[in-house]
């Protein structure tokens, strides 16, 4: 039995690099929440030449937008989600110092070649498990954008987020790999 | 003539948003563990696994099973012989899904379509509407995410690309969507009609009974042609390789003009989610 694989956030460049598509990872630590509407905020701030709400160099972003927590919940359902919405934005990210993206479904070429450029990852979660993902949420706390809310960024403390890593720093995709393997037409 | 009134329309409204949220129906459980046991892919098992966790988690934890609530499609079969009494019958069901996404901690995720301001209660519905005999009122409340609902498409085909414009189209829609909109998903098909009737049978056909097949049976032998060869793209679980890319195809069909085909694929995730109420 293999030992689990811990990815530390924020992210060291040697645990990313060691590790590859189709690698199932548990990932521990600090990470951010941004969707589709914190991203246009975030690249249009770098436009006017603004300060970020978050330094990005090594974090790790999550697709996400959850749902309310109930009462004694630290965060409602939160599964990832899809991460093709997010493609115009990635690149700028990521040459600012993003290391790991976590969402579902495939990325743009442009992404993956940012991927390799910057020695970053796209790791894949469950689409649609969001009860079981917010089991691995144990704090969650604002940081900007509230009146996005849902949509806002939020600082998340997890543990062992159990994630597939979709696109290594390489560019090995699996979103590529897997379909050729099992298709029969 | 039998009175309904809008403040059971409202109460019934607000549970099935959150019923239909929290706990997944029966016949659609019952076809994700048929796709775990038929996948053959590592993860593809590893992935289905998670989601009947999540599934359980959801129904034991009172919580949604994902986050996106989505935007609530609504479809309403109203007896002729009823008589809707005390207010507005559209307000009421808006009334309701405000209850619902306030009282069952689910997601406000609609806003205005250009500028994109949140309206903060999930409202308005979309509401469809069929006048049918009898002296009830049958809601439908089918909560859509936009994950699958964004790689949906219509086409009006010419009718010479026939059976198989259709078969390759749904084929299209199904490649170019790949892991996106959470496979294993449902298929809804509307052949025919005009342009927003296919759209509505293909909407409508997501809460039939879940592997249910069409009554006409030239129909039903193309669903299972479609969900065969589906299951060949080899997209599996959330697009990461396997054999379970679909777990249904629903096709529907009406007659249309001499001049059209008009076809619509609604795509629906794992999460097909619907409860319905008769008043």
């Amino acid at each position: 039995m293999k030992d689990k694989k811990i990815l530390h956030a924020p992210i060291i460049a040697e645990e990313l690099e060691a590790l590859n598509a189709g690698d199932i990872v548990y990932l521990s630590g600090v990470i951010y929440t941004g969707r589709d509407a914190a991203h246009k905020r975030l690249v249009q701030l770098l436009k006017e030449n603004k300060p970020l709400p978050i330094n990005v160099k090594d974090q790790v972003i999550f697709y996400v937008g959850p749902c309310p927590a109930k009462p004694g919940q630290v965060i409602g359902s939160c599964g990832p989600t899809s991460s093709y919405r997010m493609d115009a934005y990635a690149p700028t990210l990521l040459d600012l110092g993003l290391k790991v993206m976590i969402g579902k479904g495939p990325r743009a070429q442009s992404v993956v070649d940012s991927i390799i450029k910057n020695k970053a990852a796209y790791l894949a979660g469950v689409g649609g498990a969001g009860a079981l993902t917010s089991a691995c949420v144990k704090k969650a706390e604002l940081v900007d954008f509230e009146d996005l809310g849902t949509e806002a960024i939020y600082r998340l403390e997890v543990e062992e987020f159990p994630l597939i890593v979709a696109i290594d720093t390489k560019g090995n995709n699996l979103y590529e790999i897997g379909p050729k393997k099992y298709a029969q037409i | 003539m039998r009175e309904i009134h809008v403040d059971k329309i409202v109460d019934a409204v607000e549970k099935l948003c959150i019923d239909a949220c929290y706990y997944l129906g029966d016949d659609v459980t019952k076809l994700m563990k048929k796709a775990r046991e038929d996948e053959v892919s590592d993860f593809g098992q590893s992935i289905m696994d998670q989601l009947l966790d999540n599934i359980k988690i959801s129904r034991d934890n009172n919580v949604p099973m994902c986050q996106d609530t989505g935007m609530t499609v609504v479809f309403l079969e109203i007896g002729q012989d009823a008589h809707i009494v005390g207010g507005n019958l559209q307000d009421a069901i808006n009334e309701g899904v405000r209850r619902g996404y306030k009282n069952g901690y689910l997601r406000k995720s609609v806003l205005t379509p250009i500028e994109r301001i949140n309206t903060k209660d999930n409202t308005p519905a979309v509401i469809h509407t069929e006048i049918v005999p009898g002296e009830q009122l049958k809601i439908t409340v089918a909560p859509k995410g936009a994950g699958s609902e964004n790689m949906s498409r219509l086409k009006m085909l010419t009718p010479s690309q026939g059976l198989d414009g259709i078969k390759d189209f749904i084929m299209e829609t199904v490649t170019l969507a790949g892991g996106c909109p959470c496979p294993p998903i449902i298929l809804g098909v509307g052949i025919g009609g005009t342009m927003e009737k296919a759209a509505y049978m293909a909407k409508k056909s997501l809460i039939r009974k879940a592997g249910e097949h069409n009554a006409d049976p030239s129909i039903a032998k193309l669903e299972e042609e479609m969900l065969e060869k589906i299951n060949k793209t080899g997209i599996g679980p959330q697009g990461l390789g396997g054999r379970s890319t679909a777990m249904a195809v629903h096709i529907d069909a009406y007659p249309t003009h001499i001049a059209e085909l008009p076809i619509a694929v609604n795509l629906q995730c794992h999460a097909a989610r619907h409860k319905e109420a008769i008043l």
